[in-house]
């Protein structure tokens, strides 16, 4: 197990301490290995390691968002909460409760009340059948309404996350994209339940509609004292949504802090990385800022490097970050509700521009980095890989 | 003269719910070495308008004129249209996955680009051009990497080698439709950079269409706002972000989360966008803008407005910022008065 015994101490003290109670999910040192069909005999089994040992937990009436590249396991994450996925190993407690090896008859009450939204509305929902007999679904599944009681309970669910209830009778596809997510959050919404986990729930929509759906959301919570967990790739709107950010990289969390907070100390230089690369709405600030750009691509789940997992992109690393694995604590004097896993965290107003790695090349990705011109070239002398211009344009 | 000057660009599909009216009447021109931004929401015909030009919209009725380099190339052979694309116009699409040939190594997928357009270069010379334009996007161990499947790339690679097959030929005009969207932001930072720095070095202009209005402030210089199928507003960068004139601008930039600063309600614009079946006369913003007036069953001309020069919007409202600010104030009240009201909205 890949875990080691510096993630054994790490299911975020400050939690345990402070909330009590007050904690409706918490996810302890949760592991989700996939396996990749063997080669033979011969090979040693090999597993994708898509979530691995992650710590959170969260609060009750909150949004906690999750932010992190394609392939770092947010998603899966997500899905093992909501026991979509059976996990490899670790601990999720939902309401007191420890739901990781329920069985699936004795799951079924505990799926009313953790409910879950997706990206993609038209893949999510059956397009062969009405939009109410959809929205319908928990209640007939549940055996909690039927008949015209059924109807009366769908439309006004479908009044509540602003669909014309008369609309009832339609199939999905006669409904535009922002509509669609609003059915998605009408079926989630059926039996009131406490944790909606949205994966990605405005990604696919327009800017005008996606404002749309995020406030319905925000009423939603407001009304009903719903907890989110709010998977995006989108920088901005996590931070509008949430209370708190939690960021992941291959698999692991590499820091957690309150919204505001993670933007304007960010701990990790991931983190960092990230936020700069965000396009900001706005010329100055654009102008102004500079742009840590990450040389490479992330590497394999498969085999994910030693130690910290972000050190062969990371400006700041160390020989210690190669070897050792740090722990997900709170850093340089931050509150217990802002941890993060480095061994050299950013201090306020550091520039990653100015750093470079201290480690090996062998052990950093293999390339320069995103510029594309090496130190003191000018324009010109690469400018001879292309023709001139009007040139051989002739077939 | 203009690089290339699109006049009143019409392009519609006969389908069997009817004609779809995509773009209705847009005119824009863009010099040599600037960055035009083309921003708009699905279905406002900011993609179909620049395939048009490339002639990539078979049967489709298009009339107008796109005169790049002084030749319309909407009345063009497809000979000569097949010199022109990839040569001297390049393009890269959203998705880099569907644009490679899965069967081919990516070097090969370079080479013959660069041998269809010029047979003067042998084999050698073009895998040797390809190996540096990897190198010059940012491929690591291009020698190497040349020989490689598009599989074998990763989703940013992909994209950083179809731009590095789009300039190949240096050409003087890069059209590039959302080449980002499908990309995580730090991948996106690298691309961008790279097309920003491929630019820098060999003054090419570009045309980048997008969704992303933060991807528009980052690389820009002059922007158009499309929505419908027609202009709505064309401004440089800068003015669109803090003077823009249109209400459909005004309502996009309201709609999208502050980067830092409070966290306030959004305020997205209210309804859907139109059907481009039968689109009604008028202004196709007007059932859903705040400012809407009897007029606007009338489509505005995109007209000058506000201070800077070249800064065009197609709105009736006034155009100086102080009768402006009144209508503001006014509908501002209005919707105050509404949502204190009984609950409905």
């Amino acid at each position: 197990m890949a875990t080691g015994p510096a993630s054994e101490t790490n299911p975020a003290p400050a939690a345990a301490a402070a909330d009590g109670d007050d904690v409706l999910l918490r996810v302890e040192n949760l592991v989700k290995y996939f396996p990749i069909k063997g080669t033979g005999l011969v090979h040693e089994k090999e597993y994708v390691r898509a979530v691995d040992g992650v710590s959170l937990s969260i609060r009750r009436g909150r949004t906690f968002g999750i932010v992190g590249e394609t392939g770092c396991g947010k998603s899966t994450l997500a899905r093992c909460v909501a026991r979509l996925h059976d996990v490899t190993s670790g601990r999720i407690v939902f309401d007191g409760q420890d739901i990781t090896q329920l069985s699936q008859r004795r799951m079924r009450p505990l799926r009313r009340e953790i409910q879950m939204i997706f990206q993609d509305p038209i893949g999510s929902l059956n397009p062969r059948r009405r939009v109410g007999s959809i929205i319908g679904d928990p209640f007939a599944i549940h055996h909690l309404a039927s008949g015209s009681e059924r109807k009366r309970r769908v439309q006004e669910l479908m009044e509540r996350v602003g669909l014309n209830p008369e609309h009832y009778n339609r199939f999905p596809a006669e409904f535009s994209g922002g509509q669609r997510q609003r059915i998605g959050v009408a079926r989630a919404l059926a039996f009131q339940p406490k944790l909606i986990i949205c994966d990605e729930p405005v990604s696919a929509l327009d800017v005008s509609i996606q404002a749309q759906v995020i406030n319905l959301l925000a009423d939603l919570q407001a009304d009903f004292g719903l907890t989110y967990v709010f998977i995006a790739h989108d920088l901005s709107v996590v931070r509008h949504v949430s209370n708190s950010i939690g960021v992941m990289y291959l698999g692991k969390v590499t820091e957690i802090a309150p919204a505001d907070e993670l933007f304007t100390v960010p701990r990790h230089p991931y983190t960092g990385a990230l936020l700069s690369a965000v396009p900001v709405p706005n010329p100055d600030l654009s102008d102004q800022r500079q742009q840590i750009i990450l040389a490479g691509d992330v590497p394999s789940p498969i085999l994910p490097p030693s130690g910290c997992r972000f050190h062969p992109r990371c400006p700041k690393a160390a020989p210690v970050c190669v070897a050792e694995d740090p722990p997900l604590e709170p850093r340089l004097g931050d509150g217990p509700e802002h941890p993060a896993a480095c061994h050299l965290p950013m201090a306020e107003g550091e520039n990653l521009a100015d750093f470079r790695p201290s480690i090996s090349e062998r052990e950093r990705v293999v390339e320069v980095d995103g510029s594309l011109l090496p130190d003191g070239a000018e324009p010109q002398d690469i400018a001879g890989a292309l023709p001139a211009r009007g040139e051989g344009g002739t077939p | 003269m203009a690089l290339l000057e699109v006049e009143d660009l019409r392009v519609s599909f006969n389908t069997a719910d009817g004609v779809v009216r995509a773009v209705r009447g847009v005119s824009y021109h863009i010099d040599a070495g600037q960055t035009l931004g083309i921003v708009g929401e699905s279905g406002s015909g900011k993609s179909v308008s620049t395939q048009t030009i490339m002639g990539l919209t078979p049967g489709a009725r298009t009339s107008g004129r796109a005169l790049f380099e002084g030749q319309d190339l909407l009345t063009a052979s497809p000979d000569q249209m097949r010199a022109i694309r990839g040569a001297k116009i390049g393009m890269i699409f959203q998705d880099p996955l569907s644009s490679l040939h899965p069967y081919y190594r990516v070097g090969w997928q370079i080479v013959e680009m660069i041998r269809l357009h010029d047979r003067e270069t042998s084999k050698d010379q073009a895998m040797k051009r390809a190996v540096e334009l990897l190198r010059l996007v940012g491929i690591p161990q291009p020698d190497r990497r040349v020989n490689d499947y598009p599989h074998q790339f990763s989703g940013g690679m992909r994209q950083r080698a179809m731009i590095a097959m789009a300039m190949a030929l240096n050409p003087a005009l890069l059209i590039a439709d959302e080449p980002t969207t499908a990309l995580d932001v730090t991948v996106q930072a690298q691309v961008l950079r790279v097309i920003r720095r491929m630019q820098e070095m060999f003054g090419t202009a570009v045309i980048l269409i997008t969704h992303d209005l933060g991807v528009i402030a980052e690389v820009a210089d002059e922007v158009l706002v499309m929505y419908g199928g027609k202009v709505m507003e064309r401004t440089d960068r800068r003015t669109l972000f803090y003077a823009s004139h249109h209400p459909y601008t005004e309502g996009l930039l309201q709609s999208m989360p502050a980067y830092g600063g409070e966290r306030e309600r959004l305020r997205p614009i209210a309804g859907q966008p139109p059907s481009l079946l039968a689109p009604p006369p008028g202004c196709p913003f007007a059932p859903r803008c705040v400012y809407v007036m009897d007029k606007c069953k009338e489509m505005p001309p995109l007209d000058p407005a506000g201070d800077e020069p070249g800064h065009l919007s197609a709105c009736w409202l006034p155009h100086n910022e102080a009768d402006r600010e009144a209508i503001r104030r006014r509908v501002a009240h209005v919707e105050l008065v509404r949502s204190a009201g009984p609950a409905g909205a």
